[in-house]
This record gives structure tokens, C-alpha cells and sequence, in this order.
């Protein structure tokens, strides 16, 4: 290395430090390779901490009937058949074991009275499904994992910024460049094989879960670096977000709420959900509230309520209620738990959103209902990987949890993302090193990408008349909400695709005050090419989908359509830079196998 | 609403002092919202660390008006009327403004020797709700930090930050002696090491603990207890001498084979 940069040299390197990049580096680890973890924040503040319901592995702990097969059905049908078939099987055959070898790492989850693991109800899962801890389900996997991590002495870079990821002369992942956000110093990494594990995108819309960090910079570097995202047109938005006080709008409400009995109320009262049943739910769904009611205390005395359809058909439903007039004071709706369990078990069962409501809100929930609507939560798009080893189309790159895509097809289910997550993990660890042991891996690092990284970042030092990172964000937040959120229409997809590019050009002359070290507004500057990147292929996405399917609604072609069932949208860039032209093409879905198939046909 | 004036200390390593920005503030808003909403405006520079902004994750803990709190979790409508003084966490090193060097704890979070279970039978292990639940409490922890931050063994002492690993770990080490699987024994190294010894009691880490964790009551007393127990109790010595438990390194204990 003849450069003047601080460097690193691993043989697998994993960029994020969620549920995702820990599992990753465990696995790594234990093939005995040299593994480096590089996070945004501190070490477990990742993103997985929000998740609140619990983790969906189908262990048959309280419902004995509970398979594999049930859960690969219940995944494929909530999204939309758009999946990679091959991983939501992988998925649902693997996450029991995920879940128990938590335990043998420390994790304390809640029990059965026969000392089992604990599963609870939860949206679109036909049975009790998802392990947890109350509602801090996520807090207990990244606490775990990152204990796990820990003790096998594994190097994390806390506070470190992924730039871009730079390849050798022949093509394949050699490593990335990156800078310290505490110093604002640039430092390179050779590895012979990068994991992504970046998470989600969420952050480029108003009302959002995410945090800062939610900027989609894995997808933006994949695509950068020569990969292939698909389904980027496919938003969850989460049905139950907080909507007042506006501070704390979009944040999450756990879908544990309604798994534990509480409903769905419009402004007159009425639960409303039992009018939003689409006919492919309707053999597995209530018809009415006393049916509903009785199947909380026993599962075959009815079936179940219609609050917990999938996130999709629950966050539109709750949509339409607030478009018809029948919304709350603040534009939301009821869920209300208060009237139909004890306070007792309330506080037991969710102390997190008591906690949450009690001291953000003034709310008590265990007397007064919540007021909530829809918040954009997860995306399901992500870059295009192998199910069994997690590989990109590019040499040496791995991704896997949210920032992969496939699992999930066009709409996640509750819980199949602390399980996606663990299941990934490990595999992507897995293909990691079985790609550096094949002898393929890059050994060089080509230094004029890295240089090209640099100079880039440096630019907003450069311009003393500019424009303020910050005044971007909000308008991006405030474009991509109204043109391309929860609903969307020909006419406004296409006005975010124009705009996108006045957002591009204005990216460009960002001026940045102050110095590098932890430089908020330097960092976000840094963010938001990878945030222009994830809008864009969004954007591109939701134009070309002319049909609804899961977390892609069309007002103008408001049914799915069977033509768009067989190929995902699939972009790429040959520019290699952020603001280089995206191509989109269609991909052929993965074909499934009879036996899957037949897991299919059962269930109708 | 009317403006609000917040005081907030800027600087670095090098020294510092504070600024006054006069800001409007909204119904409801909490001092994260106010800070968020500086940066967007007057000071885009202004470091300050946060991330779920949900009570979730720990990262924003400040001193606000000299107590520790989580910035996210404030309502600026429950501070007393006046000035807002906002300071980084004083038991830590500085990095700029709101944000401190906080690597202590994770130097710390090295030196636990992991949990060591038995191998994990077919199906899983069995274990009973009321045997977890007390290392429940002590895994909500969000490591914020703040007990760290307002214990004075190691805020008014810098110098125990070498044999002290303070509030957060002795809830750690607690709940991996009350952890119904765990073969592991820490009492001695908590005692000889971690300076289990120099917490007297005074229960400022359990005043602070945004998760209402009763770290004194719960943890440090009946650890103190049990590290007596182990080092004094005659009875308990010859016990360890003639069947003592294992006793692990955090590196030996984590090459447990995978499940």
C-alpha cells in the first residue's frame, strides 16, 4: 500500500452491526477466518433494537400443529408470491434452530409453563409464531449477539462510514473506504470478501420507524459497485405508528398489541377491519367480533380477527378509513387495547409501549386507546443474492437482512425479520468463507476508486456558497411521502422522477460548516447520495409495477395482476457512481420446485 | 409556543464553553426534537449521538439541566420554565459538544467471561418464566451509560476507571449468576477485579436507569452477597475446593461448539 490512509486487512469484513452483521461475524469467526465489523454507531444501537413483537420460527411450542411448511406458506402468501422461494423455504426450516442457539449464547426468552420457549400471534402467521421477550424482542438478539461477538474478540470499528466499496483490476470486491466519524479521517480496508448488512432505506420519508442510520447505504454501494436490486418498489408501511405528538410521528407500535387482543377503531367506533377482508384472506378470517373474540382464548373456536391480516391490506384499510373522514384528531385511528384487557396484563405484555406512550404521548394505554396510522417501517427490496450462500452478482460481495432482497417478496410478515435476519446472517458468513477458501478472492485494492471516494466526500469542505445537507433531507422526506408513499398514482411517480433529479443536482452543492470531526452535517452529506440512489430505483420501480401487490399500492391499478406475478424489477448501474444512469430490467423469478409448489395448492 | 433558550455545550478534547440558541419549540416536542432541530438550522455541526429516538437504544444520553437523561425521552414541557442547559456526560471523555468517548464500557464489556451452558438438549433448553424473569430485568438494559456516568466511584475518581467496571457490569455479572444455565463462576474476578467493593450503596445508578432496573437492590446488593458468601462463608470455601465450578475465560468459554 503506497497510500497515506490508516489501514486494515481482514479476511471477511462485514459492514453493520445489526441482528444481520453479528450473525454474519459469529459464523465467520468460527471458521477460524479474521473478521472485521464495521458500524455507523456504537455497537448495539443498531436498528434491530425497534424490533418489538418477536422472531417467527415455527417451533410448534404452543401450537403443536406449527411446520416449516405452514411458515413457508404464510410467507410466500404475505408477499404476494413475489418471493425467492428458495429462501423463505431456507428460512422456515432454519430459524427454530437460530432461535434455540440464541440461548446457548445467553438470551432469556420468555417461557411456556412447561419451560419452552414462548410464541405469540401475530399478523398474517396462521400459528403462535414469534419468540419474544414483552415487546423487546430485538433489544434481547442484538444485546446477545453482540455479547457472542464480544467474547470471541472480534474488531469493530464503531462509528466508521462506509464511502463506497472499491474493487480490485479484475473486477471482484477487495475492500472498501471509509472514514471515523468521531476524527472525520479516512481509512481504507483490504478484505477478500465484504458482507452487507446495512438494513433498511426508511429514512428518506417523512413518517418513518427509522433512524438516522436507515439511509440505504448497502443497497446504494451494491449498486454502485455492480450488483442488482430488486423489488425496490416494495415499501412497508407499517400499519401502527404513532401520529401525535408530531414529534414523535412514525414511531412503531408494536404489532404485539393486536396479537394480544387489542383492535382497530374508526372515529365512529366501529372495527372497522372486518370490511377490509380481501377474498384471498377470507377462509382464514372472522366474520364477525364475537368470532373473532373467542379465537385470542382458543384457536379453534373461531377464526382469527382481521387486525391481523398482513401489514399491507391493514396499513390500506386504515388509509381509506382516515381518506373517508372517519379518522382520529390527528389523523389516525384507534387501537385500542384498554377496554378489552386488564391493565395488569397490558403492563406485562407490552411495557415498552406503556412506557413509550405514557412518557412521549400522556397517553395511558391501559385506559385510553392509542392513536395511530401507517408509517413507512421496512423495505423489502434489496440487492439480488443467492439464497443458500447469500452472494451477489459481484465477486466477494455478500448482503443478507434487510438490505437483501427476495426473503420477503412484495410484503414482510411480522417476525420474519429477526428470523430473516439470523438465518441470513449465518448463511452469508457461510458463503463468505466459502468463497475466500475456493482461492478466488481479490488481493488489491484499486486506489484510484479510493481516491475518487475521497475527494467526492471532501468536496462540501470546498464550496462556501451552497446549500445546507439538512434543507435536502427534509425536502427529499417531504417529496418522497407525498409522491411515492403509501398510495401512489402514474402522474406523482413520475413528477419524483423528475425531481429526483433537481435532488441530484443539488447534492452536488452541498457546503458543508464546520470541521470533519463528528460533523453531523458533513455525515449526512456523505448519506445522501446513497439516499438519492435508493429513491431513484424506487421510484423507477413503483413507475414500471402498474398493478398492487403487497407494499407497492397503485391508485390507478388498484388490483395485482397475474402478469406481474412471474419477474421482479431488476436495476443496475454501469456508471458506478451515485448519480450514474440506472438501468431497469425484468427478472424472471426463481423457479419453484414441485414439492413447494404443492405446499402452495394445499393451503387454497 | 414561545421560543425556548437552550444552553449547550460546545467544544472539544481542548476545552469548550457554552452557546445560547434561542429556538421555537411545538406541542409536545422533547429536548432531542429542539437539538435536531438546531442542527437543521443554526448549527449543522453540532455533534450529538442518537438513534432510535425511542427510548430504545441508549445513544443520546446528555446532562440535561445536570441530571442524566435520555435526550429522546424529555419532554421539553416537563422541564421548569427557562433556559434549557444541555451538557455532555461528565464521567466520560470528551469528543465534540453532546458526544463522549464512551469506550470505557465496551473495554469493560470484554473482561465478562461469557456464559457457559450445558450442551443444549433436543428441543432446546427448558427453563421456567419465573427463573428467567430475574435476568429479564437486567437484560432491558439499553447501555445508555448514565449509571456509569452518575457513579462517583469513577465520576469524581478517574483513576477507578482501572479496577472499577461500575453499575452497568454488576448488573451484567448479576444476571449471568442468576442465569439458570450458566456453569460459570465470576465471583472472585468481580471481586478482585471489577471492584465490586467500592460501590457503597448510595443508589445513584438506580435513580438514573431510564428502564427502571433496581440496579442497586436487585443487582449490587445480592451480588455483594453472594461474592461474601463465596470468599468468607467457611463452609462455601471448602465446597469450592472440593467440587469447584467451572471457571472459564471469556475467550474459552466462546469457543462453545455451535448447536
Amino acid at each position: 500500500m503506497t497510500s497515506s490512509y490508516e489501514h486494515h486487512d481482514y479476511d471477511v469484513l462485514i459492514i453493520g452491526a445489526g441482528g444481520a452483521g453479528l450473525r454474519a461475524a459469529i459464523e465467520a469467526k468460527q471458521r477460524g477466518l479474521k473478521v472485521g465489523i464495521i458500524t455507523k454507531s456504537l455497537l448495539g444501537k443498531a436498528h434491530t433494537v425497534m424490533a418489538e413483537g418477536g422472531i417467527a420460527a415455527a417451533m410448534g411450542n404452543v401450537s403443536a400443529e406449527d411446520n416449516w411448511q405452514v411458515h413457508f406458506r404464510d410467507t410466500m402468501r404475505g408477499g404476494k408470491f413475489l418471493n425467492n422461494n428458495r429462501m423463505a423455504e431456507l428460512h422456515a426450516k432454519e430459524s427454530p434452530d437460530r432461535v434455540r442457539e440464541l440461548e446457548q449464547w445467553g438470551a432469556l426468552f420468555d417461557r411456556t409453563k412447561e419451560g419452552k420457549i414462548l410464541q405469540r400471534d401475530f399478523g398474517g402467521h396462521r400459528y403462535a409464531r414469534l419468540a419474544h421477550v414483552g415487546d423487546r424482542t430485538g433489544l434481547e438478539l442484538i444485546r446477545t449477539l453482540q455479547q457472542k461477538v464480544v467474547s470471541m474478540d472480534t474488531d469493530v470499528f464503531m462509528e466508521c462510514k462506509v464511502l463506497k466499496l472499491v474493487h480490485d483490476e479484475n473486477g471482484r470486491i477487495a475492500g472498501c473506504v471509509a472514514y471515523w466519524r468521531p476524527t472525520g479521517e479516512f481509512v481504507t480496508f483490504s478484505a477478500k470478501a465484504i458482507i452487507l448488512a446495512t438494513g433498511g432505506a426508511g429514512k428518506s420519508w417523512k413518517f418513518t420507524s427509522n433512524s438516522w442510520e436507515g439511509t440505504g447505504d448497502g443497497h446504494a454501494m451494491a449498486l454502485w459497485a455492480g450488483a442488482q436490486l430488486i423489488d425496490m418498489e416494495c415499501i412497508q408501511f407499517h400499519p401502527t405508528g404513532m401520529v401525535w405528538p408530531i414529534s414523535v410521528r412514525g414511531l412503531l407500535v408494536t404489532e404485539g398489541v393486536r396479537g394480544d387482543g387489542g383492535v382497530l377503531r374508526n372515529s365512529e367506533g366501529q372495527r372497522f377491519m372486518f370490511n377490509y377482508v380481501a377474498p384471498m384472506f377470507r377462509d382464514e378470517t372472522a366474520e364477525s367480533e364475537e368470532e373473532g373474540d373467542k379465537w385470542y382464548d382458543d384457536h379453534a373456536a373461531g377464526r382469527r380477527p382481521p387486525e391481523l391480516l398482513p401489514r399491507d391490506e391493514v396499513a390500506r384499510a386504515i388509509n381509506s378509513e382516515v381518506k373517508a373522514g372517519r379518522g382520529t384528531p390527528h389523523g389516525g385511528v384507534y387501537l385500542d387495547i384498554a377496554s378489552r384487557r386488564t391493565p395488569e396484563f397490558i403492563r406485562r405484555r407490552l411495557p415498552s409501549m406503556y412506557h413509550q406512550f405514557m412518557e412521549l404521548a400522556g397517553v395511558d394505554i391501559t385506559s385510553e386507546p392509542m392513536e395511530i396510522g401507517p408509517t413507512c417501517h421496512y423495505i423489502m427490496g434489496g440487492v439480488k443474492v443467492d439464497a443458500d450462500t447469500a452472494a451477489t452478482l459481484v465477486p466477494g460481495l455478500f448482503a443478507a437482512g434487510e438490505c437483501a432482497g427476495g426473503m420477503h417478496g412484495a410484503n414482510r410478515l411480522g417476525g420474519n425479520s429477526l428470523s430473516d435476519l439470523v438465518v441470513f446472517g449465518r448463511r452469508a458468513g457461510m458463503g463468505a468463507a466459502d468463497y475466500i477458501e475456493s482461492g478466488q478472492a481479490a488481493t488489491s485494492l484499486d486506489m484510484t476508486e479510493v481516491e475518487a471516494a475521497v475527494q467526492e466526500a471532501l468536496a462540501p469542505f470546498d464550496r462556501t456558497e451552497g446549500e445546507n445537507p439538512y434543507d435536502i433531507q427534509r425536502d427529499l422526506q417531504e417529496m418522497m411521502q407525498l409522491n411515492v408513499g403509501i398510495i401512489r398514482t402514474a402522474s406523482e411517480i413520475e413528477d419524483a422522477i423528475t425531481q429526483l433529479e433537481t435532488f441530484t443536482d443539488r447534492v452536488k452543492n452541498i457546503a458543508v460548516k464546520g470541521g470533519r470531526a463528528y460533523n453531523p452535517g458533513w455525515n449526512l452529506a456523505t448519506d445522501l447520495p446513497a439516499m438519492l440512489t435508493v429513491c431513484k430505483t424506487v421510484a423507477r420501480g413503483a413507475s414500471l409495477r402498474k398493478e398492487s401487490r403487497g407494499g407497492h399500492t397503485r391508485e390507478d391499478f388498484p388490483k395485482a395482476d397475474p402478469e406481474f406475478a412471474t419477474f421482479n424489477f431488476a436495476h443496475t448501474t454501469s456508471g458506478g457512481n451515485w448519480d450514474s444512469e440506472i438501468v431497469t430490467v425484468e427478472s424472471p423469478l426463481l423457479p419453484m420446485p414441485e414439492e413447494l409448489k404443492a405446499l402452495l395448492e394445499e393451503a387454497k | 409556543m414561545a421560543d425556548v433558550t437552550m444552553r449547550i455545550w460546545r467544544g472539544d478534547a481542548s476545552g469548550g464553553d457554552f452557546e445560547n440558541y434561542s429556538i421555537e419549540q411545538n406541542e409536545g416536542e422533547v429536548v432531542l426534537d429542539v437539538i435536531h432541530r438546531i442542527q437543521a438550522t443554526e448549527a449543522p455541526d453540532l455533534a450529538c449521538r442518537w438513534n432510535c429516538k425511542a427510548g430504545k437504544c441508549g445513544s443520546c444520553a446528555a446532562e440535561i439541566n445536570g441530571k442524566p437523561r435520555l435526550m429522546c425521552m424529555t419532554r421539553m414541557d416537563q422541564l421548569p420554565e427557562g433556559p434549557v442547559t444541555v451538557t455532555p456526560m461528565k464521567t466520560f471523555p470528551i469528543i465534540r459538544d453532546l458526544v463522549t468517548d464512551v469506550s470505557f464500557n465496551f473495554e469493560q464489556a470484554k473482561k465478562v467471561p461469557a456464559l457457559l451452558p450445558p450442551p443444549m438438549p433436543e428441543g432446546g433448553y427448558i427453563m421456567f418464566q419465573e427463573d428467567v424473569e430475574r435476568g429479564q430485568e437486567f437484560r432491558k438494559c439499553i447501555e445508555c451509560f448514565m449509571c456509569q456516568d452518575v457513579c462517583h466511584v469513577i465520576r469524581d475518581h478517574e483513576a477507578n476507571k482501572l479496577h472499577y467496571s461500575g453499575p452497568r457490569f454488576f448488573i451484567r455479572y448479576a444476571e449471568l449468576e442468576m442465569h439458570p444455565l450458566d456453569m460459570n463462576d465470576r465471583r472472585d474476578l468481580v471481586r478482585e477485579e471489577m471492584g465490586l467493593g467500592y460501590c457503597n450503596i448510595t443508589k445513584c445508578c438506580t435513580e438514573v436507569c431510564p428502564e427502571h432496573i433496581k440496579i442497586t437492590d436487585n443487582a449490587i446488593i445480592p451480588l455483594k452477597e453472594r461474592v461474601v458468601d463465596a470468599h468468607y462463608d467457611p463452609v462455601a470455601w471448602l465446597g469450592r475446593k472440593i467440587r469447584r465450578k467451572t471457571k472459564t475465560s471469556a475467550a474459552d468459554a466462546a469457543v462453545q461448539p455451535a448447536p
